[in-house]
């Protein structure tokens, strides 16, 4: 053990010369490398940051790398921290994926940064690890829910549903009328999750301590009804046969384009889709509404939210005032407006002062009354337990496309959560 | 051993550099291939965070068969090689018979048969993605045009194995040719000869002559295939990324899944599973396959 470790820091203190030598030419001409995925929208807000503060900064350079999403993604940001070689700034999850990249070891603290007295305490809770904050808000919260074609709804005069009932009732009646009316898209196998995860907010109105038990390992999905409800949910849209007939093959491009063009009536997503749909097909951008996904209770609907992706320094970075200068003003309602105006408004801002122009697509205004006064909302399991399987999109495409049954998959998952808790080395495991 | 230690003293008074000489190239031996697979055996019974490993015995190697779906990894694994190889053995050899008889455009058939070797796996990979897309691809919308409604060949649990193993010998059959035309083409004409005076036909050609003189050559094929079949990974997660669900994955595609997640010890153990997997089921093959050849 002891010897792994000096391996380890070897190879750091390494690496860590060859970045000092860097960062004396660095430093001289002020430069960042800021790590962004290859999303469309991640990849035009980065560049419209990077213009207007280099704009404000002339020595600066920053150079922008890019990395692909989903599981390829987490390699590489876990590789690159793990051997030091990380870009000074970069973006990543918040919530259970950020715990696993090991913080307080990778990370540069940004606790008392000026930027971060303008920052939600939600927000900053599922960027903090051992009693630091690390993270600074990339992008506005997010809904997990239902994307709907409205065309559809006013065509054949629907109601937009509070219960699961009135979801299947208005499926029916989408199904019998010849269109398609759930879309999946397993083809991108991460979109298969929406169902299970943005149900949370239906097993917290029933089961309100949930995710401190299932962090202890007293709660289990299986063993909770509650829960069992979100994969019962994925394997009843197949067996009703509501689903696009290309599931298996389809990716999330094609299900953004199929809810907003009426090819089929409901898309379970995050609402951060709404940004890619202003970009791909704009034309089709007021045909989409959203709602929150439905429980058994029409009193208690309410949704299941998502904190805003994050941006982080690495502790490797060899400018570290320079980076904190950058992120602070990425923080800023400065880089609020930037975002705005670079991809436009998908959801209400984490940052003090950060305002939603007049005109947000109706997606977006159908989320916001769920953040108000008066709404309910509650926040993923993914920010209120460090623990998230990885194998849970293959068990969603599984349970999504009749081959595993519902109760299974819960157990499977169960079984593949437990190796996660157990290499983050929780208690009780 | 002692009629062999003269000549192999003189050798060694003969030879002009010293055993040293070997130093620079064990070194680098040892440091990346040796240091590496022992270390790798040493990870695999730990809890690995690439900053700390915690010493947790076999538990990893409990947990690697204790899953269901690394199970199933292993089976698909087996099947996956066990039909690639034997489908290239069996099309390879007819392949060859026909590209070493005299037919037209010889040249050209060979090598268009050879060409899928030189491509890109991922390349190959992401074009049948496409090709066999259950609703858009070209496959199943052909088969439609003749009143026949394909299946999703990549998306139905049952067949997205098999499809990726077709597409695997799609793109390896040329090599298993080339291989059989070499083997072929080395049988002295003789024994064809020796055949037709005794009136035998061209099946019997086939089964008596050509079949039992390439054996060496079908041992190369089964070994590299098989090989090859048992660590494949590149096509398979161009293609369905061991989907849907779990349905094709392979242990090596299990593994890498492991290691995606940030599992370093489990997915060590894994790998130390594959080899041990590759070694019992390609070392005894190989002994049967060449005692075999000694008999000749």
């Amino acid at each position: 053990m002891t010897k792994t470790k000096l391996f380890a820091l070897t190879g750091a203190s390494l690496l860590g010369l060859m970045m000092t030598a860097n960062a004396v030419n660095a430093q001289q001409s002020g430069y960042l490398s800021f790590l962004i995925d290859n999303g469309p929208q991640s990849v035009a807000v980065a560049e419209a940051w990077v213009a207007a503060y280099t704009e404000k900064n002339p020595d600066v350079t920053i150079d922008i790398e890019v990395r692909p999403g989903g599981g390829e993604g987490d390699n590489i940001v876990k590789t690159r921290l793990a051997t030091g070689a990380m870009a000074d700034v970069f973006f990543y999850n918040s919530g259970s994926l950020f715990q696993a990249i090991n913080p307080v070891q990778n990370l540069l603290p940004v606790t008392n940064e000026p930027w971060q007295a303008g920052i939600q305490d939600s927000f900053k809770s599922v960027v903090s690890a051992g009693g630091e904050v690390y993270g600074t808000p990339f992008a506005p919260a997010m809904g997990g829910g239902i994307f709907y074609n409205k065309p559809i709804y006013e065509e054949l005069g629907l109601e937009i549903p509070k219960t699961w009932d009135e979801f299947m009732a208005n499926n029916e009646k989408i199904e019998a009328a010849g269109k398609t009316a759930v879309i999946q898209t397993y083809g991108d196998t991460w979109s298969s999750q929406l169902f299970v995860l943005a149900d949370f907010y239906n097993v917290l109105a029933e089961v309100p301590d949930f995710a401190e038990k299932y962090t202890a390992n007293e709660a289990k999905f299986a063993t909770t009804p509650a829960a069992v409800r979100g994969f019962e949910k994925l394997q009843e849209v197949y067996e009703a046969g509501f689903l696009n007939a290309d599931f298996g093959a389809a990716t999330y491009p094609d299900g953004l384009r199929m809810v907003a063009t009426g090819e089929g009536a409901h898309y379970p997503m995050l609402t951060f889709g709404i940004g890619a749909i202003a970009e791909t097909v704009p034309d089709h951008l007021q045909d989409v509404g959203f709602f929150a996904q439905p429980g058994d209770n029409a009193e208690t609907n309410g949704l299941t939210t998502w904190m805003p992706d994050s941006i982080y320094i690495a502790k490797s970075s060899a400018s570290p005032d320079l980076a904190k200068d950058f992120v602070g003003f990425v923080g800023s309602p400065e880089g609020c407006d930037i975002r705005n105006e670079a991809v436009g408004a998908t959801g209400p801002y984490m940052i003090a002062g950060c305002e939603l122009p007049a005109d947000v697509p109706p997606a977006v205004a159908d989320m916001l009354p769920y953040f108000q006064e008066g709404g309910h909302n509650g926040p993923a399991l993914e920010f209120l337990s460090p623990i998230k399987g990885p194998a849970l999109e293959q068990i969603t495409v599984e349970v999504g496309s009749g081959i595993r049954s519902a109760a299974d998959g819960a157990a499977l998952y169960d079984e593949d959560v437990r190796k996660q808790a157990q290499q983050l080395g929780l208690a009780g495991w | 051993m002692t009629a062999s230690a003269v000549p192999a003293l003189k050798m060694q008074r003969r030879s002009l550099y010293p055993g040293w000489f070997y130093a620079p190239a064990a070194a680098v031996y040892s440091v990346l291939f040796l240091a590496p697979t022992f270390a790798s055996l040493y990870f695999s019974l730990t809890r690995w965070t690439l900053f700390d490993a915690t010493f947790i015995g076999f538990d990893n190697f409990a947990q690697f068969f204790r899953e269901p779906f690394l199970i199933q990894g292993l089976v698909n694994t087996v099947i996956y090689a066990v039909i690639t190889s034997g489908l290239k053995v069996v099309i390879g050899m007819a392949l060859a018979v026909m590209l070493t008889s005299q037919i037209m455009a010889r040249g050209y058939l060979r090598s268009v048969i050879f060409f899928p070797v030189l491509v890109s796996t991922i390349g190959v990979g992401m074009t049948f993605t496409v090709l066999m897309h259950p609703t858009l691809g070209m496959i199943n919308q052909t088969l439609a045009m003749i009143g026949i409604q394909g299946p999703g060949w990549l998306v139905d649990p049952k067949l997205a194995l098999f499809s990726v193993a077709l597409v695997d010998v799609w793109k390896g059959v040329g090599l298993a040719t080339v291989i059989y035309i070499a083997g072929l083409v080395a049988i002295p004409k003789d024994y064809y000869e020796a055949a037709r005076i005794d009136g035998a036909t061209k099946l019997q050609n086939f089964f008596y002559v050509t079949l039992p003189l390439s054996r060496p050559a079908t041992a190369t094929v089964i070994t590299l295939s098989f090989i090859g079949g048992l660590r494949t990974f590149d096509l398979i997660w161009a293609m369905t990324k061991g989907g849907p669900g779990f349905a094709s994955d392979t242990v090596a595609s299990v593994i890498y899944k492991q290691y995606q997640a940030g599992f370093y010890g489990l997915s060590t153990a894994g790998n130390v599973v594959l080899f041990i997997l590759i070694a019992v089921l390609v070392v005894p093959l190989t002994m049967f396959l060449n005692r075999k050849q000694g008999h000749e």
